[in-house]
């Protein structure tokens, strides 16, 4: 896939091709300024990504009738998103109106007028809330001296930014448009179009729109599951300047040598994202010791082995590799990105794998980190605490795999890897984890429903439903905590499996038997005698398409399955404590 | 640069934005007469002409034209 952010009138013209099958989404729209062009470039640029964006549109400047009003349109819509747009042009007048002792505490004000949005609208439907960040416009009325008064409006602004920020970082089902710092990347005078303003009070121009749009859509896609996961580096003028089989190491450009500043402090951004959970790999054509040298031994490399989970190198072509690598770490190839500053070999990747996204790298070295930061590639609705472990999770799994090689036997490898798991009821600690899962998993996923922090944290809280986490340990390592499950209390002692969600790194484990075995243990304590279980197909789940048959339950409807506690035999051997 | 060969400019401009690639604009030619010419393309029409010719128009100038014509007249005096 390209990274080409298409221009306005590229978008606009989506809407005329046909988007049928495409996965539909239902978005509702308010904002205080006129929102045509903005929805244009949203549905726009959900048609360029597969996506069909139903757009319910409030009339001009209705935020607070459309969400003060219980009967009111928005509500009828059910939106499973609701994006509210406030303009810094609005605000400021409203800053004006007031005296100077209420200007003290506008930006608290503010942020109190948007919990009573969120509060009434989490009332009323379930839905994830999207706000904006205002640009933060500097009036000049004080001019610099704006920052020593708390009675400027540039110091409103900012602290209203900063303290919907605290709102959302407290808030699961709110997220934050950070179009301030859109603005800040392409500037005031590109992002806003006076002209547009006065004729038409639109408050974003055609070319802030498009990335505007970007941006939603990246939000929304990220809460839904879609983001990336893995980024693939080659390494010659790519991760350092030059040719590391011709220049060898002490030739090579990083750190203080020619343009080395360019890929340290790109390597620095990528050590980030590593700590952030996205997984490294390698992919180069070279040897694979001369390519490894300068991550064992140049000082100036930000890089180090035991930062990659997974490092090609050797003369194969690049699209084997790839494929290899995402055999290995067990993840979708949309979830993929390749960086390389051949555009030939970006071709041929693009080509025989579209689903990975291959950003057009820019000629200049000097301008990678700027054009990469701009495309917004590692979106992602949640952060918990095990994503900064992930690249040792995954060189662990190929410890395992060296080892599984020497057993005959699955039985007597499993035995050996001496696994114990812990069993408990969701709770504070592992809640973050739990919602991180349930958006995350595609494969090991009955029925894929997405759930925020702030929904799993009501169902845990709620006796209509009985959880259960796992977490699992081996004798190469911690897995984390790698499964979840929820179970709805229906009639006749019955519950039902509203969720069933297991990490692919611990498949072939006896994990699903073991789940099942303490679903069971805690089923017939609380005096539940049958299980129901679904499977709902997506274009991932496959692997689970016969979870509930394997495990013993009956077929009672198209992929609704039943298991009663009585007759459970429980005959499969599991090897897990 | 000469009157036809703005028109000429503008309508390759026309044929883009409206997404209409037939599309003959004349002097005379007003937005009650061209489909999909309503005020928000209007504003698209605008910006995509001021990108080309690489220049800005007043609010007030957007407003007073009726026909491509005035237009025309006005990006021409904008050119000396």
């Amino acid at each position: 896939m390209d990274t080409e952010i298409k221009d306005f009138t590229a978008l606009s013209k989506n809407l005329k091709k046909s988007f049928v099958g495409f996965k539909k989404t239902r978005l509702a729209i308010l904002a205080d300024s006129a929102s045509q062009f903005i929805i244009r470039a949203i549905k726009g640029t959900g048609i360029e990504y597969g996506f069909n964006y139903e757009i319910y549109e409030a009339d001009y400047d209705q935020i607070d009738r459309q969400i003060f009003d219980s009967g009111s349109d928005l509500y009828a819509f059910k939106p499973e998103y609701l994006l509210i747009l406030r303009s810094s042009e609005k605000l400021i007048k409203l800053f004006y109106q007031q005296t100077n002792v209420a200007r003290v505490v506008f930006a608290e004000q503010q942020i109190e007028y948007t919990n009573r949005i969120f509060e009434k609208v989490q009332n009323q439907i379930k839905c994830k809330i999207i706000i904006n960040s205002f640009p933060e416009t500097n009036d000049a009325v004080f001019g610099n001296f704006s920052g020593k008064t708390d009675l400027s409006f540039p110091y409103q602004v900012k602290k209203l930014n900063l303290g919907l920020m605290t709102e959302a970082q407290k808030k699961g089902n709110l997220f934050l448009l950070q179009i301030d710092s859109l603005i800040s990347r392409i500037g005031s005078i590109t992002g806003f179009d006076p002209k547009m303003y006065i004729t038409g009070d639109m408050v974003y121009s055609l070319d802030l729109l498009p990335y505007l749009a970007k941006n939603v859509h990246d939000i929304i896609q990220a809460i839904g599951g879609n983001f990336k996961k893995c980024l693939i580096l080659d390494l010659d003028n790519t991760t350092w300047g030059g040719i590391i089989g011709d220049d060898g190491m002490e030739g090579i450009q990083i750190g203080d040598l020619g343009i080395g500043k360019a890929f340290t402090e790109l390597q620095l951004w990528i050590l980030e994202l590593k700590k952030r959970g996205i997984i490294l790999a390698v992919c180069s054509k070279n040897s694979e010791e001369i390519a490894k040298e300068p991550f064992e031994k140049h000082p100036d490399m930000k890089l180090h082995l035991d930062d990659i989970a997974v490092f090609v190198a050797n003369w194969e072509n690049k699209v084997d590799n790839i494929r290899y690598i995402q055999s290995v770490l067990n993840i979708g190839f949309d979830s993929m990105v390749f960086l390389d500053d051949s555009p030939f070999e970006r071709e041929i990747v693009k080509m025989a794998i579209p689903e990975i996204t291959v950003p057009s790298l820019p000629e200049d070295p000097a301008e990678y980190l700027i054009y990469l930061r701009s495309l917004n590639l590692f979106e992602t609705a949640s952060f918990t605490d095990e994503d900064e472990h992930r690249t040792v999770q995954y060189q662990e799994e190929t410890q395992r795999n060296n080892v599984q090689k020497s057993f005959i036997d699955e039985a007597s490898f499993l035995k050996s890897l001496e696994m114990t798991s812990e069993v408990k009821a969701f709770n504070g600690f592992s809640i973050p984890r739990i919602a991180q899962l349930t958006q995350r998993s595609n494969q090991f996923n009955l029925r894929t429903i997405r759930y925020t922090e702030e929904d799993v944290k009501m169902i845990a809280d709620s006796d209509q439903y009985l959880t259960l986490s796992f977490n699992l340990k081996d004798k190469f390592g911690d897995y984390g905590l790698i499964a979840c499950v929820i179970l709805k209390v229906m009639e006749n002692k019955t519950l039902f499996l509203d969720t069933w969600i297991m990490s692919c790194r611990v498949l072939k484990r006896g994990m699903e038997v073991f789940t099942l075995q303490a679903i069971i243990l805690l089923a017939s304590q609380k005096g539940y005698q049958h299980l129901i279980g679904e499977y709902i197909p997506t274009r991932k789940n496959a692997i689970v398409l016969d979870h509930y048959k394997n495990l013993g339950f009956s077929l009672i409807g198209e992929n609704q399955w039943q298991l009663n506690l009585d007759t459970y035999r429980g005959e499969q051997t599991v090897y897990i404590k | 640069m000469d009157s036809d060969k703005i028109l000429e400019e503008i309508q390759e401009i026309f044929r883009d934005i409206l997404d209409q690639q037939n599309l003959v604009i004349h002097p005379e030619t007003n937005a009650d007469e061209v489909e999909d010419w309503d005020s928000l393309n209007h504003i698209q029409l605008v910006v995509a002409i001021e990108k080309h010719f690489k220049m800005r128009f007043t609010s007030k100038e957007i407003q007073s034209w009726k026909n491509v014509g005035e237009m025309i007249i006005c990006i021409k005096e904008k050119m000396v």
